[in-house]
């Protein structure tokens, strides 16, 4: 068996080396072919009546005006008369018609008559959530009652993060065409090989007459797995219209209201601790939602598990909204920002540095040293001690400074993934993967893989991913991505290159295990000139090509890829007391990352990261109506995500070195996004003073805040 | 929790009043058009040259790219969708669908506009210049700079923020970092790539004609 090991760090070529995405330019001069670009011959434009109603039942619908329509080619009754909807944007019909104005017309004219039934649209308020909110049983660890008594200071809190969106900027959605029992689908996915398996089970069709292709997706953020609604439906009434194809893609409305979200999570927290700052117990009390489902307790406290004494409650409140879903790092972003808030207050009672607070308690961490080194690294890159200032000391002017940090720690690892390479009697590589790039940068990091593994420039190998025809890749969620398909190109293309080195080796004069492919040519390990150039290696296959396999098996990946990190995220904002505008002046990201095959794009994902927290913290939050049921800024207008000059100086430290890099891949898609709206937070709290209960940090909660100060 | 019967209209029905149908409303000079405050005064102003067409498609002349094409759009349609849907230019994409984030900027007669909120009909007569434009040969230098400093990630943003970054650069050739910030605050980004964005037209502007830095 061939050594598949990654090659040591100074001996890469490729890997570890700032590379330029592969697919760069095919997006910047917009001829990046997303699947809501695709116009297949005979496509039709499907459109969706959804409800209005948060909690209604449907007592009758008349869908004739729009079947008596010309150019309508299919309606169809997704959810009947009788049946209740539980949410605004559920889906009631769906149309299909030439035009896509013709479309949006015939929806208009299906006539539905609800009975409206009482709804429930917030979870703010856990008193007035009645009996849609479940408790679930207290957990008990150590003895907390004794802890809190014992303790020299106890600081306690209430924090709240809201349900946001995903906001992918493609909505939702497919063009599907379903002749017979064939179906052709063209999704908007993070699940290419495996989006087919869903939707064949809902259409009633053999899996393998599915074909799924996508080459490029305008995000998904964990929203996009499923076949969906949409997806059934498209491929009905593509069956219903005589097998012409059907795009269906949510409006933005829609896309905000039903395409899934991250569950809200709020607490009552109290922290126990020793005057040096050793905390000693923790208490919550904490609810959430994530639609009619509720939503579960994040996992608090968060890092710091090992606190001895703890007690833990928490409800789950159902309310009438669309459901959540996976939503970059689920559960992490709102467990950081309850622990490491209720952390800094505690710190702020001590009139303790936060850096300290944290370094101290470390111990409570899976990775103790991890922190310590990255609180120090965060600290010096942030000029922390300089610029640091206890809470709410920060001079008489009316614009106030502040810092804050917070931790993250996630898994990644490798996803099971499969990858062919075909080496050809002309040279050339094709390397296969029923993969996705979600613009995270897989396909540059599979190629870099396989031109390190084979000897060659990039542009020597030819990558094909986004087609269910290629051998299966996993979904890409839980930052398992880069991981599965770096092991299986890396296994791939070096069973493909043994083949090669025994066809090779007798022209050398040689046996296989003595040669090595390095600057396109395959050379003797001992003897580099004695060699043949790739191509003329390649022609000795006479009419034979080699086709490889390589698997990455998530239960045992063999070095290749490996699971766990942690790291900081530090922030220094600036808050105008008269008007509540609070600014980023710059954030740092410290993060344990593994081995790093692009530092370009790994880069660019914590940037990326770091402005998502951003909107989280100040701007991002569904804002529902009590009254109506209804979601208040289902536009892109209210529902508010930052802007070019809303993020100050970002800047970037990934924790490269040869003891992380020997846990071989692990991905950061992630972790870097958890941290970052508790250390946003928190430097409001140090700058003004006091705590802002609940984010995002909006001009009105910064300004109510200060008032509960002075009054 | 509250009930309440069915009789109280819902806040934005789909056969209510949306901006978008305010506009395509105005545009053909009186179609469909709904109750409300903005509507009385599309009522009041007097249709464009005082000529009324559609609400059926009418021939509709574009000169797109150089090139003279006449489409038979309704009148309703906007220039977003008569790119995309009629014409297979996708390079400009539809996300708010409500002059909100700059996905779908394209120029006319050179300035950048929201091509979702112009009406094909109005852009008649007008150079509209689009991605597919800028890009037919040798990549224009801002989607070359858009690379070099990955300027993109999911790339769902890329060609309105490049047409938008190509138009600023046209007529403020030589920004500093603080003008690049504010001129291109008109696109949104989610994955969040603003970072190169910024690095990207500022190299942009040393690579274009015109620029102090050429």
């Amino acid at each position: 068996m061939p050594d598949y090991n990654w090659p040591p760090m100074d001996k890469r070529r490729v890997i570890g080396k700032p590379t330029l995405r592969r697919d760069g330019l095919e997006k910047s001069t917009g001829k990046a072919k997303y699947s809501s670009d695709l116009k297949p011959p005979g496509m039709l434009f499907g459109a969706l009546l959804t409800s209005p109603y948060a909690h209604a039942r449907i007592t009758s619908i008349d869908t004739s005006g729009a079947e008596h329509m010309d150019g309508v080619k299919a309606v169809r009754v997704i959810t009947p008369a009788g049946q209740e909807v539980q949410w605004e944007g559920t889906e009631i019909a769906a149309v299909a018609a030439v035009t896509e104005e013709l479309a949006n017309d015939a929806v208009r004219k299906i006539k539905v008559q609800y009975e409206v039934l009482p709804h429930l649209v917030s979870e703010v308020d856990l008193a007035k959530a009645g009996n849609r909110a479940k408790a679930a049983g207290e957990q008990v660890t150590g003895d907390p009652d004794k802890a809190f008594q014992e303790a020299d200071v106890v600081s306690e809190g209430t924090y709240g993060i809201p349900v946001i969106t995903h906001c992918c900027l493609e909505p939702h959605g497919n063009v599907v065409q379903m002749q017979g029992d064939h179906v052709n689908l063209w999704p908007s996915t993070q699940n290419v090989s495996g989006i087919g398996g869903d939707l064949g089970k809902s259409l009633q069709v053999p899996i393998a007459n599915v074909h799924t292709r996508m080459q490029f997706i305008g995000g998904g953020f964990g929203s996009k797995f499923a076949a969906d609604r949409w997806g059934v439906e498209a491929g009905l009434l593509s069956k219903a219209a005589g097998g012409q194809p059907v795009k269906l893609f949510l409006d933005r409305a829609t896309e905000l209201q039903i395409a899934g979200n991250r569950p809200s999570a709020f607490a009552q927290i109290k922290v126990a601790a020793k005057k040096d700052g050793t905390i000693t117990a923790w208490q919550s009390s904490s609810w959430a939602t994530g639609g009619m489902a509720g939503g579960g307790m994040p996992p608090i406290p968060y890092v710091f598990t090992e606190i001895p004494n703890k007690r833990l409650n928490h409800t789950a409140v159902a309310i009438n909204t669309g459901g959540a879903r996976a939503w970059r790092a689920p559960n992490h972003p709102q467990a950081s920002f309850l622990t490491c808030s209720a952390f800094e207050d505690l710190a702020a009672k001590l009139k303790m540095d936060p850096v300290e607070l944290f370094s101290k308690n470390a111990d409570y961490t899976a990775r103790a040293e991890v922190y310590r080194a990255q609180l120090q690294k965060g600290a010096e890159l942030m000029d922390w001690k300089k610029r640091w200032h206890p809470r709410g000391e920060s001079g008489s002017g009316t614009v106030k400074q502040g810092m804050g940090l917070a931790v993250n720690t996630w898994g990644g690892g490798g996803h099971a993934s499969q990858c062919r390479t075909t080496i050809n009697p002309d040279g050339s590589v094709i390397v296969e993967l029923g993969s996705q790039d979600l613009g995270t940068g897989t396909r540059t990091v599979i190629t870099m893989v396989a031109a390190e593994t084979l000897g060659l420039p990039l542009g020597a190998i030819t990558l094909r991913i986004g087609d269910s025809d290629y051998p299966p890749s996993g979904a890409s969620g839980g930052s398992t991505t880069v991981g599965g398909v770096s092991s299986s190109t890396r296994k791939s293309t070096m069973n493909a290159l043994e083949k090669l080195f025994a066809t090779v080796a007798p022209a050398l004069s040689t046996t296989p295990d003595q040669l090595v492919a390095v600057d396109g040519r395959i050379q003797m390990k001992s003897n580099p000139s004695k060699s043949l150039p790739w191509q003329d290696a390649c022609r000795k296959l006479g009419t034979n090509k080699i086709s490889e396999m390589g698997e990455n098996n998530p239960r045992n990946p063999g070095g290749l890829n490996s699971s766990g990190v942690g790291g900081v995220s530090m922030a220094d904002v600036s808050v105008d007391t008269e008007t509540g505008i609070v600014k980023m002046n710059k954030f740092v990201a410290v993060q344990d990352c593994g081995l790093i095959i692009n530092p370009k794009t790994a880069e660019s994902q914590i940037h990326g990261a770091a402005i998502m927290g951003i909107c989280g913290a100040l701007m991002e939050e569904r804002i529902m109506d009590q009254q109506t049921g209804r979601q208040l800024n289902d536009d892109m207008e209210f529902y508010k995500l930052a802007g070019i000059d809303d993020i100050g100086e970002i800047v970037v430290h990934l924790d490269i070195a040869p003891q992380h890099d020997k846990r071989g891949v692990i991905g950061l898609g992630e972790p870097p996004v958890i941290g970052v709206i508790a250390s946003i937070g928190n430097a409001v709290a140090n700058a003004i003073g006091v705590r802002v209960p609940h984010v995002p940090l909006t001009p009105d909660r910064v300004l109510a805040a200060l008032e509960g100060r002075n009054a | 929790m509250s009930s309440r019967n069915d009789s109280e209209a819902p806040r934005k029905s789909k056969a209510g009043f949306s901006r978008r149908g305010f506009i395509r409303g105005a545009g053909i000079g009186g179609g469909v058009l709904g109750t409300g405050i903005l509507e009385k005064q599309a009522l009041a102003a007097p249709p464009a040259e005082g000529k009324f067409v559609g609400p059926g498609a009418v021939p509709i002349t574009l000169k797109i790219n150089g090139k003279t094409q006449t489409l038979k759009l309704e009148p309703r349609v906007t220039l977003l969708d008569a790119l995309r849907n009629h014409l297979e230019l996708t390079g400009a994409k539809r996300v708010c669908d409500r002059a909100t984030c700059g996905a779908c900027t394209v120029t006319l007669n050179g300035k950048s506009v929201y091509s979702c909120t112009v009406l094909a009909i109005d852009a008649q007569g007008k150079n509209i210049e689009t991605i597919e434009g800028i890009s037919n040969g040798k990549p224009h230098p801002v989607s070359t700079a858009f690379v070099n400093h990955d300027a993109q990630q999911c790339g769902y943003c890329t060609p309105g923020f490049v047409m938008a970054a190509k138009a600023f650069l046209d007529h403020n050739p030589n920004p500093t970092y603080e003008q690049v910030k504010e001129g291109l605050c008109g696109n949104l980004c989610r994955c969040g790539t603003y970072f190169g964005v910024r690095q990207a037209v500022l190299e942009a502007a040393k690579q274009v004609k015109g620029g102090r830095n050429a």
